[in-house]
C-alpha cells in the first residue's frame, strides 16, 4: 500500500528540513496521505484510541511517579498522599488507575476485530503476532503496577502469580523455587520485590512504545484490511489517512474519553477491588484473591485446573494460542461477514471470554443456586476453557474447509460508493 | 486579468476552525493539572508556619529551627549587642536595604527595621545570601555570623559587612503571639 | 446421541450440591445519603456532627492515620476555619521527638508528647498493633481513613454495621465468647461492642442525637475521611463532560462534513 512518497516541500525550510531528517516527509507518508480504505466501520478505530491511551497511561505515570515512594512501608501512604496532597493527586491516580481498565477495553475490542475480520491472515501474521507480544507486555505491565499501591490484593495478587512459576520444580527439581526467590529478592513479597517492580513497570511501557512503532510500520506494509476483507484494487477504494480518519477517529476517540470520564469522575472506583485499599498484610489473606476484571478470564482458566503445572500451562496456553491463529484458520475467505458457519462459533467464543471473566470474578467454590441444586462455578469455567481452546485448535482448522462462503463483492469503492464509484476522485 | 480576491469562510471552513480551536483549548485545560501537581502540596504549606518557644533562650543565646525547609536563626541579643548595631550608621552598610517581609521594600537597614517590637529577639532566615550556605553564630569580627564557604561577616543585627555576600540576611514574616511565643510564616 | 446425553446429564449430576445455610452478610441495610450521586456534596452540619461522634465515641479505638488536621480547614470539608482547625489540633497531643537532653521519655516512662500543630495527622489511640490488640481482647480495630472505600458496600455497609446490633440471632446460630451478633457482617461475629446508642452523644446544634442520626452522621464524615476530594472531583467532572459532549459534537460536524460525498 505504500507506493512512493508524494511530499513535496514547500519552503525554504521544509526542504532544508527535509534533506537532513525527513520527518515531515514522514509524517505525511504515515499519517497524512497514506491510503486507508474508505469503508473502515467503529471496529477499526481502536487502534488510534490504543495509542491516545498508551500516551495517557505514559504522561500521568510519570507524574505519578514524581510523588510515589516504592518502599513497602511507605508506598500505601505514598499513594494516599497523591490522592489527598497533590494538586489534582486523586484526578491523576484515577486516571491511570481507570486508564489501565480502558486501554485493556480497547485491546479486546481491537483484537475481537482483528479475529472476526481476519485481519491477522496472510500477509498480516506479523502485524498480529506483535500485536500478541503488545498484548502480554499489556498484562505484564498491569500486573507489576498493579502491586505498587501495596494494598491487601496488590501483595496477594503478587504472591499468587509469582508463586505460579513454583510449578517449574515439578519439570526439573529446585528450578521452580530458584526462579520464584530470585523474581521475589527474598523469602516471600517483600519490599525488595516492590522496588524492583517499580523499575520494571517504569521500563514496559517503553518496550510497548517499540512494539507498537514495528506494529505500525508492519500495518503500514500491506496497509489496513478492512469489513470485507478483500484487497484494494484501485485508489477509489481508499481516501487519505488525513483528514478523512484523522477526524473520524478523533470523534471516536472522544466518544471514548466521554465514557472514560464518566468512570474517573463519577464511579472511580467501581473497577477496583475495595480490599485494595486496606494496606498489605503479609499474615492475614483476604477471602477472596482476584485481580482486575481484565485478567478475571485467564484468572478463570488458571484456576478450573487442580493440578498447579498444568493450571499454568493452561494459562499462558491460552495466550500463546493465538500467536498461531493466522496458521489455524484455514479459511481463505477473511472476513467474518461472508463466514456463514464461522459467525455462531465466533459469537459463542466472545461470550465464553465475558462467561470465564465472570467465573474468575466470583470466589472458587461459589455455584450457581437454580432452587434445590447448584452447578459450582469451577464446573462451568471448565466447559469455558475447553470451548477457548477448541475454537482455536478445532473450530478454526475444521469450519475453514467445510464452510461455504457468502459471494464476495469485488470492489471496496463500488461497494461504498455505489454506482457513484467510477467518477470518484479522492479528496485533497 | 481579472481580480482574485481570497474565497469568503465557508460555513464548512468555520466547523473545522472551531473544532481545532476548541481542542487546543481542551489540550491546555487538560494540560494544566499536570504541571500544578509539581507544586507544593496541602502538607507541604501547612508547615508554612512554625511557632517557636522562646522561653528557654537565655540572652546571648541563638536557637536554629527549621523553617520552610531551610534553617531559622532564633538570637536573643544582649544589650551590648544591641548598642553595637544601632551605632552603626547605614552609609557603612554594604546592603542599605532591610530585607524585612514585615516592611516594606525599601526600608533602610536600621537595627530597629531588622526586629519587631522586641529589640532583643533577632529572627533571621540562615541562609547566607551570597550562594546559600548556613552561617556559623558568634563568628567573625562583627559579632554576628561568619559564613565559612566563602568568607562573608554579618553583623550582630544580621547585616553584611563584608562580602562576598551582596544582601543582609532576610527578616522573616513574623509576629509575636506571647511575651514567650512568636509565629513564623 | 442418547448415550452421549446420558453421559452429559449425569456428569453434570455428580458436580451439583444441595444448598446449606449460610451467614454470609446481610445486603446492607437501604439508606441514603446527601453525598450520592454526581451532584451530591457533603452535608456540613452531618460532618461536624459525625466528627463529633468519632473524636467522642470511635477515637477511643479507632486511629484516623490519613487526616491532617489542616484537612479540616480545607475546601469540601467539614467547613472549620483555619483558626477552629489550629484549635482543635491543640486539643490533641502528638508524639514529640527527643528533648534539648536528647531524652523521649517522660520521668514516668512515658513518652513525650507536644500539643498538635495542624501539619500534624489525628494521633492514633494506641502506639502500636499490639497495644491495640492487648486493650481489645486480641482484636485489631481497623483505622478508618478508608474504612468507607476498603469496604463492598461503602457508607451503606458501614452504617449497617454500626446500626446492626441489638437484634437477636437465629435460635441456630451460637455467638462466639468476647464477639457480638451482627448479622451485617460476614460470619455474623463481631469483635467490635455496639459503639453507638440514642444518645451516645449531644450534639450542639440541637440535632435529635438517636441512632439513625449518630450513624449518619459519623458515616458522613468517614466517606469525607475516605474522599475529601469528592466535591472537587464532581464539580471537575461536570465541567470536563459539558466540555467533552461539545468537543465531540463539533468532532462529529467535522466528520459528516468532510465525509459527505465520500460514502
Amino acid at each position: 500500500m505504500t507506493g512512493p512518497s508524494t511530499y513535496k516541500p514547500t519552503t525554504n525550510f521544509t526542504r532544508w528540513l527535509d534533506s537532513r531528517l525527513p520527518i515531515l516527509r514522514f509524517a505525511n507518508d504515515t499519517m497524512t496521505t497514506f491510503p486507508t480504505p474508505r469503508n473502515l466501520n467503529i471496529w477499526y478505530t481502536f487502534g488510534a484510541i490504543l495509542t491516545f491511551f498508551l500516551a495517557v497511561q505514559i504522561v500521568t505515570g510519570i507524574v505519578l511517579a514524581m510523588h510515589y515512594v516504592p518502599n513497602s512501608d511507605l508506598a500505601f501512604d505514598s499513594v494516599e498522599d497523591i490522592m489527598r496532597d497533590v494538586n489534582y493527586g486523586w484526578l491523576l491516580r484515577y486516571m491511570h488507575a481507570n486508564g489501565a481498565s480502558f486501554f485493556f477495553i480497547a485491546v479486546y475490542f481491537h483484537i475481537f476485530r482483528g479475529l472476526y475480520y481476519g485481519s491477522y491472515k496472510a500477509p498480516r501474521e506479523i502485524l498480529w503476532i506483535l500485536g500478541v507480544i503488545i498484548f502480554v507486555l499489556m498484562i505484564a505491565t498491569a500486573f507489576l503496577g498493579y502491586v505498587l499501591p501495596w494494598g491487601q490484593m496488590s501483595f496477594w495478587a503478587a504472591t499468587v502469580i509469582t508463586n505460579l512459576f513454583s510449578s517449574l520444580d515439578q519439570v526439573i527439581p529446585h528450578l521452580g523455587t530458584t526462579i520464584v526467590t530470585w523474581l521475589w529478592g527474598g523469602f516471600g513479597v517483600s519490599n525488595a520485590t516492590l522496588n524492583r517492580f517499580f523499575s520494571l513497570h517504569y521500563l514496559l511501557p517503553f518496550v510497548i512504545l517499540g512494539v507498537v512503532a514495528l506494529h505500525i510500520w508492519a500495518l503500514h506494509v500491506p496497509g489496513n484490511n478492512n469489513p470485507l476483507g478483500i484487497e484494494v484494487k484501485e485508489p477509489q477504494d481508499t481516501v487519505p489517512f488525513h483528514p478523512y480518519y484523522t477526524v473520524k477517529d478523533a470523534f471516536y476517540l472522544s466518544l471514548f474519553i466521554i465514557v472514560f470520564a464518566i468512570i474517573v469522575f463519577y464511579a472511580p472506583d467501581v473497577l477496583g477491588n475495595p480490599d485494595n485499599y486496606q494496606q498489605a498484610n503479609p499474615l492475614v489473606t483476604p477471602p477472596d484473591i482476584v485481580p482486575d476484571w481484565y485478567l478475571m478470564p485467564f484468572y478463570a482458566m488458571l484456576r478450573s485446573v487442580p493440578q498447579k503445572l498444568v493450571g499454568v500451562l493452561v494459562l499462558f496456553g491460552a495466550i500463546a494460542t493465538l500467536l498461531f491463529v493466522p496458521w489455524l484458520d484455514t479459511s481463505r475467505v477473511r472476513s467474518g461477514n461472508f463466514r456463514p458457519l464461522f459467525r455462531p462459533f465466533f459469537f459463542l467464543f466472545l461470550i465464553d471470554c465475558l462467561l470465564l471473566g465472570y467465573c474468575g470474578s466470583q470466589s472458587v467454590d461459589a455455584a450457581w443456586n437454580l432452587g434445590v441444586f447448584s452447578i459450582p462455578l469451577i464446573w462451568v469455567a471448565r466447559l469455558g476453557t475447553i470451548y477457548y481452546y477448541a475454537y482455536f485448535w478445532l473450530v478454526l482448522p475444521i469450519v475453514g474447509l467445510v464452510e461455504t462462503p457468502l459471494p464476495i463483492p469485488d470492489s471496496i469503492a463500488r461497494s461504498v460508493l455505489g454506482p457513484r464509484a467510477a467518477g470518484v476522485a479522492p479528496a485533497e | 486579468m481579472a481580480d482574485t480576491t481570497a474565497p469568503e469562510p465557508t460555513r464548512r471552513d468555520f466547523i473545522y476552525v472551531a473544532t481545532t480551536a476548541v481542542g487546543a483549548v481542551g489540550v491546555a485545560l487538560a494540560a494544566w493539572p499536570f504541571i500544578d501537581q509539581m507544586n507544593p502540596t496541602g502538607s507541604v504549606l501547612a508547615m508554612s508556619s512554625i511557632e517557636v518557644d522562646l522561653s528557654p533562650i537565655k540572652p546571648g543565646q541563638q536557637v536554629v529551627v527549621t523553617w520552610r525547609s531551610h534553617p531559622l536563626f532564633v538570637r536573643r541579643r544582649t544589650p551590648k549587642e544591641i548598642a553595637e548595631s544601632r551605632a552603626v550608621p547605614v552609609s557603612a552598610l554594604i546592603d542599605p536595604l532591610a530585607r524585612n517581609a514585615n516592611l516594606a521594600d525599601d526600608a533602610p537597614a536600621t537595627d530597629k527595621n531588622r526586629v519587631e517590637s522586641k529589640a532583643e529577639w533577632l529572627i533571621l532566615v540562615g541562609v547566607c545570601t551570597h550562594l546559600g550556605c548556613t552561617p556559623t553564630a558568634f563568628e567573625g569580627n562583627f559579632g554576628g555570623w561568619l559564613c565559612h564557604c566563602h568568607g562573608s561577616q554579618y553583623d550582630t543585627a544580621g547585616r553584611v559587612r563584608r562580602g562576598p555576600a551582596p544582601q543582609n540576611l532576610a527578616v522573616p514574616k513574623y509576629a509575636f503571639l506571647s511575651d514567650t511565643r512568636v509565629k513564623v510564616g | 446421541m442418547r448415550k452421549t446425553l446420558l453421559v452429559l446429564g449425569l456428569s453434570l449430576a455428580a458436580t451439583v450440591t444441595f444448598a446449606q445455610p449460610s451467614t454470609d452478610a446481610l445486603p446492607p441495610k437501604h439508606v441514603s445519603f446527601s453525598f450520592e450521586g454526581p451532584f451530591g456534596t457533603y452535608d456540613r452540619g452531618a460532618l461536624q456532627r459525625g466528627f463529633q461522634v468519632y473524636k467522642e465515641v470511635c477515637s477511643a479505638c479507632h486511629s484516623l492515620n490519613h487526616i491532617a488536621f489542616h484537612n479540616l480547614s480545607e475546601d469540601g470539608g467539614p467547613g472549620f476555619t483555619d483558626e477552629q482547625a489550629k484549635a482543635i489540633a491543640a486539643s490533641y497531643r502528638v508524639a514529640a521527638g527527643p528533648n534539648d537532653q536528647g531524652e523521649t521519655v517522660d520521668s514516668s516512662g512515658r513518652p513525650l508528647t507536644r500539643p498538635g500543630t495542624i501539619a500534624d495527622h489525628f494521633p492514633p489511640p494506641f502506639a502500636n498493633e499490639q497495644a491495640a490488640r492487648t486493650a481489645n481482647g486480641g482484636a485489631l480495630p481497623p483505622d478508618l481513613s478508608l474504612v468507607v472505600k476498603a469496604r463492598a458496600g461503602g457508607p451503606q455497609y458501614v452504617y449497617s454495621i454500626v446500626t446492626g446490633f441489638h437484634q437477636k440471632p437465629p435460635s441456630w446460630f451460637k455467638v462466639l465468647p468476647n464477639k457480638y451478633y451482627n448479622p451485617y457482617f460476614a460470619g455474623w461475629n463481631i469483635s467490635m461492642p455496639p459503639p453507638l446508642a440514642d444518645g451516645s452523644v449531644k450534639f450542639s446544634d440541637g440535632t435529635p442525637d438517636n441512632l439513625d442520626q449518630e450513624a449518619h452522621d459519623v458515616v458522613t464524615f468517614l466517606t469525607w475521611a475516605s474522599d475529601p476530594r469528592m466535591e472537587e472531583r464532581k464539580r471537575l467532572g461536570l465541567g470536563v463532560m459539558a466540555f467533552l459532549i461539545v468537543f465531540s459534537g463539533l468532532l462529529f460536524l467535522s466528520y459528516r462534513r468532510i465525509w459527505r460525498d465520500a460514502h
